[in-house]
């Protein structure tokens, strides 16, 4: 109705003008960094995940105070909506089947091709990146992927085949920056289940494994170049740190204990169990001095699951010898090798998020009853992140971490803690509207307050909404910018399907 | 009837204090003022003392109600503009010097509010319509010069439509927010108002009139669910639902001077029992979770005050002043009815065509502060949490009636 004059007028009316940039420049934001940067979510990068990278909504606000246009990887071939990559391993992305429990990748061929795109973004974050692949030539040059030398994401993305990420992300000349780099440095070690080896004292990264833990005087080289790189022409912009491995679903949903009696089929099995494997090999144990290695199962409480530890002395050998009047030599052989570094979870282990499909199933080749992952034969070091190996990667964490706030601190640049940010879901992150976060990977009762995606390590559309909350404020303290939050709230958790 | 009661909630909760052109222009003041057949609403003892033996009035008030939101924590805008047309009729004739007889029909209660569709607080509510119209017969009896009772049984019709979103991320596979409506029409329920009025001299009236509380019982309501993933359509699936919704009871007592043959002033006293709104609660026939949403309300007054200027038999002129306190208590504050204490401002004037008809027109201008409130009891996967920012609402209302009496 046409009644004029009585407009709703506040006080102090929001509008584009009550906020403001404060000593920051967004008129060319770039971001770099690794799949966090990315929007990588639910094991892939898809479509419309994509659109909730963290850098994508800081853009969006960045936008109220100057901020430019913010452009990303193209999507535009993922018709479906399915993520994946043609390659083997880059699966689509994980859904709830909600007829299956679980999650899986969902139904479908991804239409996602590695069609050079020969365009710098301004969101330069590539899956998979470590600290050193931003400077490296060649990683996005095709003719590279079967050496490993190149990576598809970055296939996708390079102006030219020997460029490198931190010189397309210069070819913008940005004002502003976001650097949350490094956690593949140490992360790929700690998903890997420790398989890789700490490269300390290794200068060379051309050498390194996947899963290795970068040498930290190579981390702090390549940090340091970055950082200068990127504030070269007076930018500004924000670093963030790398969360310890115990602050991520991946590592802390599966219990180190989850053999419950039913699970192993009843009082009567654990009876057998008991008899026939777990109190002579206690004995045997005990004999050698190292009977804490394995208790006995309980019929009472959940039992820990039995996981092979490399750092433990291999007691192979004495094993073979003392089984062998028992069970004769073959057999006596085969526990020797099997159980000589053997011994039951505690919970400063922590069991993969993949290894939950693993308990229970049986081991190629491996006869019964020797046949039970995590029962009768032990997880491998590819399952289980040991009390030793854990504590590794967090050192590492920590290492990198001091590295990634000295340089910081030298060039006067804001710092995103992710690490005590993500370190607070485990214990419940309270945010503005009451809601308590948490790291709970999955369960449907919690469909509306899951930060994670169902890969157990990257967040879903609401946890980046946080992180870019979290970058907000601490552009709005360093730099005395004045920027809107981000409600996670509102941002798309899980996709669940009736069947898949 | 071509008038439609389609309100929107201003003043206290979802009351509408529109029931009367002249009343309404002297601050919607009325208990102890025999002026016209309005007094059929304000207090129906008065009706015995109109000095015409037929008295009818009808009139109806376009009404203007706008709301802002806004959140500079997130940089949340929102607002909503709703129309809605309240009206009331009133007929009363006088049998004899002691019984008079009326009918009244008027729309106390009511409330539309539309958001925008998923806007940021779609979760607590899309859209709300809720209408109930009053149909009172009423008899109004003379005790002595000086006092007189009057009240009578009152039929209730409505219904109510309320829509909103089910969570505040859920979407279909298209990403369509997912969302509920409840819809049930033709509720009925009865209910009853009666006063009394005593006149100490021919110049001072004291009015005390009781309205009872009525519960709307929606039953068998349709309850219709959109957009749903298809997962979820195994949880939520189209039903029925019972839900009550308080119409509260309202003491009023009131006092009118006639301070000279042009001049009379009056004030009124209103008191809500709104505590009765503890919760909107909706239970659904089938397995799915009965929805509770705290209301908390608190019992309300308001505080009124009118004069009348008549300085011939062609002219009346009227203006009033009311306080009104909300029932809504803080973080209880839903922008369903996202009302905080106001001041009503009003005035109006009566044209008398001739002795017998004459014309009302009123004028009503609200008046609330800016408020910063929340809403705290949104349950989201077991855990409440808050909608909340800063509210600022705007309402007027311009008034036609006209009044004929022999």
């Amino acid at each position: 109705m046409g009644v004029a004059g009585c407009e709703p007028e506040f006080e102090n009316e929001v509008t584009n003008a009550s906020y403001s940039a404060g000593e920051a420049d967004f008129s060319r934001y770039v971001a770099v960094g690794n799949s966090l940067t990315a929007g990588f979510m639910d094991g892939t990068v898809f479509r419309s995940g994509q659109m909730y990278s963290f850098p994508n909504l800081l853009a969006q606000q960045f936008a109220l105070v100057g901020g430019g246009a913010f452009t990303q990887p193209s999507y535009a071939d993922d018709v479906n909506n399915l993520g994946g990559l043609p390659l083997p391993g880059f699966n689509t992305r994980l859904i709830i089947d909600a007829s299956a429990g679980g999650p899986e990748p969902i139904q479908g061929t991804t239409s996602i091709t590695l069609t050079p795109q020969a365009t710098a973004f301004n969101n330069m974050g590539v899956p998979g990146a470590k600290s050193f692949h931003l400077l490296a030539a060649g990683y996005g040059n095709a003719a590279g992927l079967s050496a490993g030398l190149a990576n598809p994401y970055f296939v996708r993305m390079a102006t030219n085949p020997n460029t490198t990420v931190l010189a397309d992300a210069m070819s913008l000349n940005p004002t502003f920056f976001t650097n949350w780099i490094g956690a593949n440095d140490v992360l790929a070690y700690a998903t890997s289940g420790g398989v890789g080896v700490d490269q300390t004292g290794n200068m060379n990264p051309a050498t390194y494994g996947g899963n290795d833990i970068t040498d930290p005087t190579v981390f702090a080289s390549v940090y340091s170049t970055i950082v200068n790189t990127l504030t070269s022409n007076g930018a500004k912009g924000v670093v963030a740190t790398i969360p310890y491995v115990t602050s991520i679903p991946y590592f802390t949903t599966v219990p180190y204990a989850p053999l419950t009696a039913e699970a192993l089929g009843g009082a009567e099995n654990i009876t057998a169990l008991n008899t026939q494997l777990y109190g002579p090999l206690k004995q045997v144990l005990t004999a050698l001095g190292q009977g804490d290695r394995v208790n006995m199962l309980s019929t009472e409480t959940p039992n820990p699951v039995l996981i092979k530890d490399e750092a433990l002395a291999n007691l192979q050998v004495q094993l073979t010898a003392a089984f062998t009047p028992l069970v004769g030599a073959q057999t006596a052989a085969f526990i020797g090798a099997t159980y000589g570094q053997a011994r039951q979870a505690t919970s400063a282990d922590l069991i993969l998020l993949t290894t939950s499909s693993v308990i229970g199933s049986a081991p190629a080749g491996v006869p019964a009853p020797f046949n039970i992952f995590g029962v009768t034969y032990p997880l491998q070091d590819q399952h289980v992140l040991t009390n030793a190996e854990k504590t590794l990667a967090n050192s590492a964490t920590d290492n990198f971490n001091a590295t990634i706030r000295a340089i910081a601190a030298s060039k006067d640049l804001a710092v995103a803690d992710m690490n005590a940010i993500l370190g607070a879901l485990v214990e419940g992150l309270r945010l503005e509207d009451g809601q308590i976060y948490t790291a709970n990977y999955f369960s449907t009762e919690r469909l509306s307050t899951t930060l994670f995606s169902l890969d157990g390590i990257h967040p879903n559309a609401r946890g980046y909404a946080l992180v870019a909350s979290e970058v907000i404020k601490v552009i709005n303290e360093h730099y005395g910018a004045h920027l809107p939050l981000v409600s996670p709230a509102y941002l798309p958790g899980a996709t669940v399907l009736p069947s898949n | 009837m071509a008038l439609t009661t389609a309100a929107a909630a201003w003043a206290g909760g979802y009351r509408i204090s529109l029931q009367g052109q002249k009343q309404l222009a002297m601050g919607h003041t009325g208990t102890a003022v025999v002026n016209s057949a309005e007094v059929l609403f304000f207090n129906p003892a008065g009706a015995v003392f109109l000095p015409d033996r037929f008295n009818f009035s009808i009139g109806g008030n376009l009404l203007f109600a706008r709301t802002g939101f806004q959140n500079e924590t997130y940089n949340w805008r929102a607002s909503t503009e709703n129309m809605g047309t309240p009206f009331e009729a009133y007929l009363s004739y006088k049998t004899t010097d002691w019984l008079a007889l009326g009918l009244a029909v008027y729309s106390p209660y009511g409330s539309a509010v539309e958001w925008d569709r998923d806007w940021v607080g779609s979760h607590l509510v899309n859209n709300i319509d809720l209408k109930a119209i009053y149909i009172q017969p009423i008899a109004s009896v003379k005790l002595s010069d000086k006092f007189s009772v009057g009240g009578g049984p009152i039929f209730v019709t409505g219904g109510v439509e309320f829509n909103r979103n089910l969570t505040r991320s859920l979407t279909n596979e298209q990403g369509m927010r997912s969302d509920v409506t409840i819809e049930d029409k033709g509720v009925t329920a009865w209910g009853w108002s009666a006063g009394f009025m005593f006149n100490p001299t021919d110049k001072v009236r004291l009015g005390v009139n009781y309205r009872s509380e009525i519960t709307m019982e929606a039953r068998g309501g349709a309850a219709t669910f959109h957009d749903l993933p298809a997962f979820a359509q195994a949880i939520y699936t189209n039903t029925q639902f019972d839900a009550d919704l308080p119409l509260p009871a309202e003491l009023s007592a009131g006092i009118s001077v006639a301070l000279s043959d042009k001049w009379l002033v009056a004030f009124d006293y209103n008191h809500a029992y709104w505590n009765v709104y503890e919760a909107l609660t909706v239970k659904f026939a089938n397995g799915t979770p009965t929805s509770v949403n705290p209301r908390n309300y608190k019992d309300a007054s308001t505080y009124r005050v009118g004069a009348q200027f008549k300085p011939n038999d062609k002219f009346a002129f009227r203006a009033g002043w009311y306080f009104d306190e909300s029932p809504v208590q803080d973080g209880y504050f839903a922008p369903e009815t996202p009302r905080n204490d106001s001041m009503g401002f009003t005035g109006g004037l009566t044209y008398q065509i001739m002795p017998k008809f004459g014309i009302d027109f009123s004028f009503l201008y609200l008046h609330f502060d800016e408020v910063d409130n929340s809403y705290n009891y949104f349950n989201e996967d077991g855990q409440n949490v808050s909608f909340g920012g800063t509210y600022k609402n705007v309402v007027f209302s311009p008034g036609l009636g006209v009044t004929y009496s022999f």
